[in-house]
């Protein structure tokens, strides 16, 4: 086509002419930064760069009132460039760092092979102490190819909040490879806030280019450190965190296993995040000893202390879900505040089943506080078998869309890392146990009272009173109000959820309910004088061994300005151990102060794990 | 030529091109080797050093470059469009079968070697665009019209080559998140230009160009105000008096309006480090330790050859670890420090003697598949001399592509052998055959 078409033709040389231009364009280039400029000469003394990496200090953690909850320590690595180790004056090296010859060379090879290179610096030694540090210093000079390197570790002036800090430790191999911020030996955040915030927290490195001579000795610095960057220091965060009731709810949970969850309802802060069995988070700092201490907290399979079981374990709710029920009853239309089912120590028409404990006759208030589980086997059914559904699975589906609006069964999208989503189970799952078609509300009724496949992880579970305390949305729970000097936010933490009940008439029925629990229902012996706490116990059914405690509450009822759930496993019923705790802990950061020694006393001297415990007291 | 000759595997064959060929795959093994020079590897065949892997790349590069003369030309044209169904797949594949290396989709591991189909994709593209292209019916249309009528009806064509071209920049970028490897594709749009893509679509496309690295330069508003008045030149110049109309102008300042605020809006969608890579390049950051590193780093390197170089095996910023990539992306650092601006400049004019040459051979085709095919090669070469040595150098943005012939790497040296041997079978048949 183009044969004759001398138009086309021509183009060749517009083409041709192109390529040359832009050949002659580079070497014009070339020219310039290779013959004209001198910016790139290099001294003719210099052969070789050293980059010195400066390590910025990683960002401060403050509570809530300006408390420090982690800073930094010092710590000095020892380095090595393997190909300028010549004319080392081994044998004192050995002696300093009190190592064998052949460890010497052992470490040497390693620095040599992948990922490392004879050419790059690795790390020799980590974490000198301070003794062979300042050997070191001395005879530096004699140890060609070593040098030492500034880093920062660390440091928890109280050994409080292990699981919600997080540790750092350093960064894996694959880590390293794919991000290209780290090197081998640096360190990185590896869980909780550590981790959620390590890009805020860690800073940014900086690098001073200094001139060696052949001997390796610095001579200079680049271009009068035209191109060396100063590091950047961390932010410091700002957390929502009480360190005083952080400090005071992990003694109360000493010797339990369980978990303790503080919101601030009017703004999604979490107060307090209490894992329990714990351990001190200066275990878990630096290197070697990091290494070790890791090591033995994770053997530790029978408390498993590294186990965050405020995000991670996923709990039956028990009775606290029944506060769930008669939301979504009320809001359906199925329920009143006059409603009254009846109650045989157990639901009617299963037979008895699931059981009931002893009380009076009872309305949606009374329920609430007498926690009936006949009452919510009646009202979990009324509201999957209404005649408004075609068939029941919708209605099933219907009732669990409406639970999962309050946050059991997702990620609530806290900035913790690994927060599980517990599980409200789902119609696929009912079908594969019972078959199709093989269930009906009769079937999984215990659904209503908080029991069977249900689970919540605590955060879900103290996020849901926040949500009644603020009578229908939360803030997505977070621990961090603030990163760096500016304070900034993550604006969707500044988002108000709305769950699908809103009406604050169904919210005040229930809250009347939950004050009446303290006041004459299933918590009295935990009532405080001059605080209105509205709160639920819970006991959840534990297949492995004995129920789980459980107790949530907010206060004071108007203004609410704690939400807290607390669950302690293996300790029976709700009221007994979980409800004394929840409310001591109202007290303290109410008040400061508790008016109950006695109990205050019993509570931090149980000791549920190796079964020594005072008097219990029975109540319902 | 008697009867033997013509038998012969190199009867017709362009021996300046092997020649140069040659030349160049030999200069990089001696570059790669100073690059990495190590004094516990002296031996330049020590196979476990890249020079010593770099030697069996070669070997096997020269048995291809024997096979594809061998094989009759006829194989390469029947077939274009296997070819590139062939590749297009495998490269689909590899998203999958493949390993992760460095967070990248694109490698097929044999133990110690890898090869990267996309790399193949450039031939296969270049025989498919040839196909499409050379098939008498299809014209690439030489006018520029606004009217969606014509728009369906005279560019269907150019649509179809464009496809041809996208559909593997898009799968490589997308699915193998290889910037480099895809961007190449571009290059194929000199070849639609040199089949009659109009001029109109290069100058508002090089318009638009211009627009986007205006916008990221300055901010939104002067952008606009900037792409107004050079639109209203614009207009005034090309635009026929009796079509000035509103509508035409509103139409070109809204797509200016979009090209400016798509600038923005793809510059946001960008990796960090890409961002960063433009902002280097435009010189909004001057973080010579960060982001600016490896451009610094490679200047210094070629800046402190000066005229005649250090010599070979004598350079100390490539050798000693300064530059990254200094033996694949960057192995034109190793080529200016240590033989300076002449041995820079006699690589440059190398590179552009072999893109020329083809260029030359092309237009002596008899048949379009021939000439399109090879304006292919000249293209994807240049289109790696340049952006290769641009980003060493600093007039480009660094993006990882390969210097032709010369860095280190199987897949791309086999990959050009491959696309500049077939060009030279088909020429060596130019006078036998009329496609």
């Amino acid at each position: 086509m183009s044969g004759g078409n001398s138009y086309l033709n021509e183009r060749k040389y517009f083409i041709g002419g192109f390529f040359a231009l832009i050949a002659i364009i580079y070497i014009i280039r070339l020219f310039y930064i290779q013959v004209i400029d001198d910016k790139y000469k290099l001294d003719a003394q210099s052969n070789a760069f050293r980059y010195l990496t400066e390590y910025p200090v990683r960002g401060y953690i403050f509570d809530r009132n300006g408390k420090l909850l982690v800073f930094n320590e010092a710590s000095y690595d020892l380095m090595v460039i393997p190909r300028e180790v010549k004319g080392c004056d081994t044998m004192a090296l050995c002696e300093t760092l009190e190592i064998s010859k052949a460890d010497f060379f052992k470490r040497i090879k390693k620095a040599c092979q992948h990922p490392n290179s004879p050419r790059k610096q690795s790390i020799f030694e980590k974490q000198l102490s301070p003794q062979v540090y300042a050997a070191l210093q001395e005879k530096i000079y004699r140890f060609n190819g070593f040098f030492v390197q500034k880093r920062t570790i660390r440091k928890y002036p109280k050994p409080i909040a292990a699981h919600l800090m997080g540790y750092v430790s350093e960064v894996t191999k694959e880590k390293a490879e794919k991000d290209p911020y780290y090197k081998e030996g640096d360190y990185i955040g590896q869980s909780g806030i550590e981790r959620s915030y390590e890009e805020a927290l860690r800073g940014r490195k900086g690098v001073q280019i200094a001139i060696t001579d052949v001997h390796n000795k610095i001579v200079g610095r680049y271009m009068d450190g035209k191109y060396d960057t100063l590091a950047i220091p961390g932010k410091p965060l700002y957390s929502s965190i009480d360190a005083v009731l952080q400090e005071y709810g992990e003694k109360l949970m000493k010797g339990k296993r369980g978990a303790i969850v503080a919101i601030e309802p009017q703004t999604g802060e979490i107060l307090s995040l209490i894992s329990s069995p714990s351990y001190d988070p200066n275990l878990l700092v630096g290197g070697k000893e990091r290494a070790k201490n890791f090591a033995m907290l994770y053997a530790d399979t029978l408390n498993v202390p590294l186990f965050n079981r405020a995000l991670q374990a996923m709990y039956p709710p028990g009775s606290i879900f029944k506060l769930i029920d008669a939301l979504i009853g009320q809001n359906e239309g199925v329920l009143h505040p006059g409603t009254s089912y009846p109650c045989a120590r157990g639901y009617p028409p299963m037979g008895g089943k699931p059981k009931c404990h002893p009380h009076g006759p009872v309305d949606l208030k009374g329920s609430v506080a007498q926690s009936c589980n006949s009452y919510y086997s009646y009202v979990f059914r009324s509201i999957v078998d209404q005649s408004k559904f075609k068939n029941f699975t919708e209605g099933y589906n219907y009732w669990r869309e409406q639970v999962m609006s309050f946050g059991p069964g997702r990620n609530l999208g806290t900035d913790l890392p690994y927060d599980k989503p517990g599980n409200v189970p789902s119609e696929k799952y009912y079908n594969k146990v019972f078959g199709k078609n093989g269930w009906r509300s009769n079937t999984i009724v215990s659904l209503g009272i908080g029991q069977a496949e249900l689970t919540l992880v605590p955060l879900q579970m103290a996020n849901v009173v926040a949500t009644i305390a603020n009578k229908g949305f939360y803030y997505t729970p977070h621990c961090i109000k603030g990163v760096g000097k500016e304070k900034y936010l993550d604006p969707k933490f500044k988002e108000k959820h709305y769950v699908n009940v809103t009406n604050q008439a169904f919210y005040d029925v229930v809250i009347d309910g939950m004050q009446y629990c303290l006041d004459g229902g299933t918590a009295y012996h935990s009532r405080v004088k001059d605080i209105v706490i509205c709160g639920k116990t819970g006991t959840a059914q534990n297949p492995h061994g004995k129920d789980h405690a459980v107790f949530l509450a907010f206060a004071p009822r108007d203004n609410p300005k704690i939400a807290i759930a607390c669950l302690v496993e293996n300790a029976g019923f709700g009221g007994t151990w979980s409800a004394p705790i929840v409310t001591l802990m109202i007290e303290k950061y109410l008040k400061g102060k508790t008016d109950r020694p006695e109990l205050e006393k019993r509570m931090l001297e149980a000791d549920l794990i190796s079964g020594k415990t005072s008097t219990v007291i029975e109540a319902h | 030529m008697n009867a033997r000759n013509q038998n012969s595997l190199f009867y017709g064959v362009d021996r300046v091109s092997i020649m140069l060929y040659v030349i160049m795959v030999l200069l990089g093994w001696l570059n790669i080797y100073a690059a990495v020079y190590s004094e516990e590897h002296k031996s330049i065949f020590d196979m476990s050093q890249k020079y010593g892997k770099q030697l069996i790349w070669i070997s096997g590069a020269a048995i291809i470059a024997f096979s594809v003369l061998i094989i009759d030309a006829n194989f390469f044209t029947v077939f274009s469009y296997a070819f590139y169904g062939v590749l297009i797949l495998a490269n689909i594949a590899v998203r999958f079968l493949g390993r992760e290396v460095k967070g990248s989709h694109s490698w097929f591991r044999f133990g110690d070697f890898g090869i990267q189909p996309a790399e193949f994709l450039k031939f296969a593209v270049s025989l498919a665009l040839a196909k499409f292209l050379s098939n008498q019916q299809i014209l690439i249309n030489q006018q520029f019209r606004l009217r969606l009528k014509d728009l369906i009806k005279n560019y269907k064509n150019t649509f179809i080559a464009l496809l041809i071209i996208f559909v593997p920049l898009v799968l490589v970028k997308k699915l193998q998140d290889e910037t480099g490897l895809a961007i190449v594709f571009v290059a194929f749009v000199i070849v639609l230009y040199r089949e009659g893509l109009s001029v109109t679509f290069l100058i508002i496309g090089m318009l638009a160009a211009i627009l986007f690295v205006v916008s990221l330069v300055v901010s939104n508003i002067s952008a606009i105000i900037i792409s107004l008045a050079v639109l209203a030149a614009f207009s005034f110049v090309f635009i026929p008096r009796n079509k000035r109309n509103i509508i035409t102008v509103s139409i070109i300042f809204s797509l200016a309006c979009g090209v400016v605020l798509g600038t923005n809006f793809v510059y946001q969608k960008l990796e960090p480090h890409q961002k960063d890579r433009i902002d280097v390049l435009l010189g909004k950051k001057t973080d010579l330790k960060g982001v600016g590193y490896n451009v610094n780093q490679a200047k210094i390197a070629i800046g402190s050859g000066g005229l005649t170089g250090k010599g070979y095996l004598q350079g100390t910023q490539t050798k000693y670890d300064f530059v990254p990539e200094q033996e694949t992306d960057f192995i034109f650092c190793t080529v200016g420090e240590e033989w300076g601006f002449l041995g820079s400049t006699f690589v440059i004019f190398l590179q552009l003697f072999l893109i020329l040459r083809v260029v030359f051979l092309a237009e002596r085709q008899r048949s379009s598949y021939s000439r399109i095919y090879g304006y292919g090669v000249a293209s994807v070469l240049f289109f790696h001399l340049a952006v290769n040595i641009g980003m060493t150098i600093g007039l480009m943005p660094v993006i990882g592509i390969p210097l032709p012939f010369f860095s280190y790497g199987g897949s791309s040296l086999w990959s050009f052998t491959i696309l500049l041997f077939i060009f030279l079978k088909l020429d060596a048949n130019r006078l036998l055959i009329l496609r």
